[in-house]
């Protein structure tokens, strides 16, 4: 149980630089998600936490204290990998105890903690097999039970969920979270799912490029996207962009197919003509009368409940939605729910919001 | 995949394994076959009149004083040439899999001894310890260490094991820097996070691992110390001073080559052969059963 603090940690493998200067922090008993593509360095920042890479300069401070000298061994951390990296050679029992057998605890205090951990994941009949007799889930479970019985600051997960199947994923995705709140342990968990990142986290870290695009909760980001990669990022299917012009004195936008979309949350900064891009979610397009923006559909992805229409816009422009019912025609017209717009510069691609 | 090809005919394919078949008969079942033979065998001093004893060359040897010390020498010999190259591979391996710069170079002149003659690495080892021409011999004796091994049994013993482990630690070594690695990066990463420092995670994790390939290189490194260390014996100490370096191998080579005793050297041989068709057992089924981590 601890407070986690990353103070401008910047990283690079000779010329290359994967870290440009993170800051975070996390309090005591939270859980942190950081999501991005492969190669934005997210697995790096965790590693640099773990104490498995030393980073080129910034501090990593652990309930206030800078552990960035320390060895991993030091840093009481537990760590659960995407391999689940169990010690092939030991039984699951020797698995869970080995940190214990290295902290010197007493024989029946280490029996103790390693039943209490097998119970609490349902591996208590799986102690004196070997990590080769186990399926993915099983291992998976091994792996957090050898996190828990150390009663760890902090859990770490590197995308331990990614080499089960869709079906366990789910599963075994609630069941972290579940876990993760009944003990309380501060945690930092990286995933390249924006889905897991979702569910998972109380707050969110989207990584792009070394940087941290956006750091907000759940909500905040998919709501709120701080630019339009956290925007194209968070979310299934992706959100559209529509390149538009500012008019009406900022309380309106002009697609380029002369379509003029109002906004509901009131005017953007920057006046008439300002060149921007018009984000909206699949699923904040309605079905209209003849009046909305035309979509010829080339695509019909019925889903049951609804379905996905891929196609395009009159002046060619790809654009997604989502639409509730069985919808296979050619052709539909489509209008945004009102608020649900979001406005980003053309050329940054940063948010803009209403007023300033 | 298996692929398997079933062929129409009887003849075509006991044709296509004559070749094989005739060179097992021909350079092993006939040899050894004829070492039996002549192993129940005497011969007297002039060659002239051969006898059936059945068993007597066998009990000979046993009741044999220098064959029991030639037994004993192997032993020894064995033992320490298996010890010294294992303990030096696995020592060099580890150095090896951690360093980066440079690690080719390093690598490759390891494996160089590999490429050696037997008689050339004897021939290299002489003129490091000969008393008097040698490099380290000459240092020894100038520091005042009585160093001859002419004389000398223990030193004797102790410059050949040396040569020929020495021949055998870039073979393992190889094997050893395979099975290193092979151990997920994770793995020690997950034992480093789990508190092991370098030397325990050497002892509980990365040791353990390597057990199967370090076994698998035991069983071949006495069977090369055991039969294959002819040359370096032979080019070194020709098995003296007074029988202190005389192996078991060596052994059958004075009697039979030197000495003309055909029946106790052929004997001899069939213990050797019967030894290391025990090995190779021991090495198949352990193979069979071998844990695949």
């Amino acid at each position: 149980m601890a407070s986690l603090d990353i103070k401008g940690v910047q990283k690079s493998f000779g010329a290359t630089r994967v870290l440009h200067g993170i800051d975070l922090a996390i309090a005591d008993g939270e859980m942190v998600v950081i999501v991005g593509a492969s190669g934005c360095g997210k697995s790096t920042l965790l590693r640099i936490v773990a104490g498995l890479e030393t980073p080129t300069s910034g501090q990593v401070m652990i309930d206030g204290l800078d552990v960035t000298p320390l060895e991993p061994a030091d840093r009481d951390i537990a760590m659960v990998f995407q391999t689940y990296a169990l010690y092939p050679h030991m039984t699951v029992f020797d698995n869970m105890a080995y940190g214990l057998k290295i902290r010197g605890l007493p024989k029946a205090e280490i029996r103790q903690r390693v039943q209490e951990a097998a119970e609490l994941l349902s591996i208590g009949q799986l102690l004196e097999r070997k990590p080769r007799q186990l399926s993915g889930g099983q291992r998976q479970r091994v792996a957090m039970g050898r996190a828990i019985v150390r009663h760890p600051k902090l859990f770490l997960f590197d995308e331990p969920l990614s080499n089960l199947d869709a079906k366990l994923r789910v599963q075994m995705r609630a069941e972290i979270r579940r876990l993760q709140k009944r003990l309380a342990v501060t945690s930092l968990f990286v995933t390249h799912d924006q889905v897991e990142a979702m569910t998972l986290g109380d707050r969110l870290v989207v990584m792009h490029e070394g940087r941290a695009a956006q750091v907000g909760t759940p909500m905040e980001v998919w709501s709120k996207p701080a630019d339009t990669y956290v925007a194209s990022f968070i979310g299934s299917p992706a959100m559209n962009f529509l390149p538009a012009t500012l008019v009406d004195g900022g309380a309106a936008a002009r697609l380029s197919g002369g379509t003029v979309w109002r906004f509901a949350d009131g005017a953007r900064p920057g006046g008439e003509g300002r060149p921007v891009t018009i984000g909206i979610r699949p699923e904040h397009l309605q079905q209209v009368g003849a009046d909305g923006l035309a979509l010829t559909v080339d695509l019909a992805e019925p889903l049951g409940s609804e379905t996905v229409l891929h196609g395009r816009l009159a002046d060619g422009t790809a654009l997604t939605a989502r639409v509730p019912g069985v919808a296979g025609q050619a052709g539909v017209a489509l209008a945004p729910e009102p608020g649900a717009l979001h406005v980003f510069d053309a050329e940054t691609g940063r948010r803009i919001d209403p007023g300033h | 995949m298996r692929k398997k090809v079933i062929f129409r005919g009887v003849a075509l394919p006991y044709l296509l394994l004559v070749p094989q078949l005739a060179v097992t008969i021909v350079f092993f079942f006939w040899p050894a076959g004829m070492a039996v033979w002549q192993s129940t065998l005497r011969q007297d001093a002039f060659g002239l009149r051969t006898e059936f004893v059945a068993f007597e060359n066998f009990l000979d040897l046993f009741g044999d004083a220098l064959y029991l010390n030639a037994a004993w020498n192997t032993v020894i010999f064995s033992s320490s040439v298996a010890a010294l190259a294992l303990g030096a591979a696995l020592f060099l391996a580890v150095q090896a899999d951690k360093q980066i710069r440079g690690a080719g170079l390093y690598k490759t002149l390891l494996i160089w001894p590999y490429a050696v003659a037997p008689a050339l690495a004897a021939v290299l080892w002489l003129f490091i310890f000969h008393p008097s021409i040698g490099l380290v011999g000459r240092a020894f004796g100038a520091i005042g260490i009585d160093w001859d091994y002419r004389v000398n049994g223990g030193q004797a013993m102790t410059m050949v094991v040396i040569a020929a482990a020495w021949k055998q630690v870039s073979y393992n070594f190889i094997f050893f820097l395979a099975g290193l690695q092979s151990i997920p990066t994770s793995v020690l990463e997950a034992a480093a996070i789990d508190g092991a420092r370098p030397f325990r995670r050497f002892w509980t994790v990365i040791f353990p691992l390597l057990s199967p390939t370090a076994f698998f290189l035991l069983v071949v490194n006495l069977v090369y110390a055991f039969f294959d260390t002819f040359g370096v014996i032979h080019a070194l100490t020709r098995g003296g001073p007074g029988n202190a370096t005389e192996t078991l191998i060596y052994k059958v080579y004075v009697d039979g080559v030197q000495n003309l005793n055909f029946g106790s050297s052929a004997a001899q041989s069939v213990i050797l052969m019967v030894i290391v068709i025990a090995l190779t057992a021991v090495q198949f089924r352990f193979i069979e059963r071998r844990v695949h981590y």
